[in-house]
């Protein structure tokens, strides 16, 4: 009966009516967009934290100095696990592209375990630091040092709820649709993080040793 | 059917990336793609750090200078080969974004420094004594 109906209008019309949108309302092109967007808005919360760093870097209240702190081959480690996850990750990707579950999956876990192992470090140098008494509150320096680094490492621990969250997704309802965008979307929230690490390692690190 | 249940998922997914991979593709990258990334990443990671750990120039501004530089390499190669980027990808409006984007930071960060800088230049010098006596 609709199917007539439409016949009707469009006899009448001389033109074709159109009630309904031939392509999926949100193709895959736009969330890919959108969700650049939101990480162009969190580069700059990051680009602010830089600033507030490049300002304040070298205000130590007389309190230890970034040589005197840094533990460039520990940093140089979790530069490491940081590139590794990313390239599991994009091998992730390309299995998913071969629609093989099994791979995909066991390439997700890798890279959440390589990103485990980032924030380890990270929570180890964190508390490696506060024990020797260089902790947020003791001079802006470590207050700019600890809101860069900790906003970094809080964004990794989001990306590996995410990413566990995304395997479990997989293992259950297999490489549907969704889950290939939601993979898409966390692939570029994580080669991200990596791009702000590179800014974490050079500037704030070895910058800091440097000068 | 009940024996594959999977079967039918899957060829509905192939279809739907298909169906989408037209006009728009971001470039999913392939095994070659990612490698190279990775291999300019290790060594654009590895020189910064020897340069400065191993301490290879005297001048400190030159190492700073060459680091900095690397970062940004280092960035660019992690956007390409890594995220995907290229002028055509979302008929250009991610371009648009990240240019966006840079621009603003740019002005953040060296609006910052600039700014701050030059209020610590203009400030009133401090005896040591005075700095004692500071509330």
């Amino acid at each position: 009966m609709a199917t007539d109906m439409a016949h009707n209008i469009q006899t009448q019309d001389g033109e074709k009516p159109v009630f309904y949108l031939k392509e999926d309302h949100h193709p895959e092109g736009s969330t890919n967009l959108g969700f650049w967007l939101y990480l162009m808005s969190d580069c700059l919360i990051f680009a602010v934290l830089f600033a507030t760093h490049g300002v304040l870097g070298r205000n130590y209240a007389a309190g230890p100095s970034p040589a005197d702190l840094f533990d460039l081959p520990l940093v140089a480690i979790n530069t490491a696990m940081l590139l590794f996850s990313s390239i599991t990750y994009g091998f992730a990707m390309l299995q998913m592209e071969r629609n093989a579950k099994a791979e995909t999956l066991f390439w997700l876990a890798v890279t959440g375990l390589f990103g485990a192992a980032f924030l380890g470090l990270e929570l180890y140098e964190f508390a490696h630091l506060i024990n020797e008494g260089a902790g947020p509150t003791r001079s802006a320096f470590l207050s700019s040092f600890f809101t860069l680094v900790g906003t970094h490492g809080l964004h990794v621990t989001f990306g590996i709820i995410w990413l566990i969250t995304l395997m479990v997704q997989v293992s259950k309802h297999g490489l549907i649709p969704e889950n290939r965008r939601r993979l898409m979307c966390l692939s570029m929230f994580w080669h991200f993080l990596d791009v702000i690490w590179i800014g974490v390692f050079s500037f704030v690190y070895l910058m800091g040793v440097l000068v | 059917m009940s024996s594959h249940p999977q079967a039918p998922a899957h060829e509905d997914a192939a279809k739907t990336h298909h169906a989408h991979s037209h006009g728009h593709e971001a470039g999913h990258g392939s095994l070659k793609g990612y490698m190279i990334g990775f291999g300019l990443s290790v060594i654009l990671t590895a020189i910064p750090f020897i340069l400065v750990m191993a301490g290879v120039f005297d001048s400190n501004l030159l190492t700073a200078f060459l680091v900095m530089a690397l970062a940004v390499v280092q960035i660019i190669v992690h956007m390409v080969y890594f995220l995907h980027m290229s002028p055509r990808s979302e008929g250009g409006w991610t371009m648009m974004a990240l240019i966006f984007t840079l621009v603003i930071v740019g002005i953040t960060l060296a609006g910052s420094l600039w700014v701050m800088h030059h209020l610590n230049a203009n400030m009133m010098p401090m005896s040591p004594e005075m700095m004692k006596n500071m509330p």
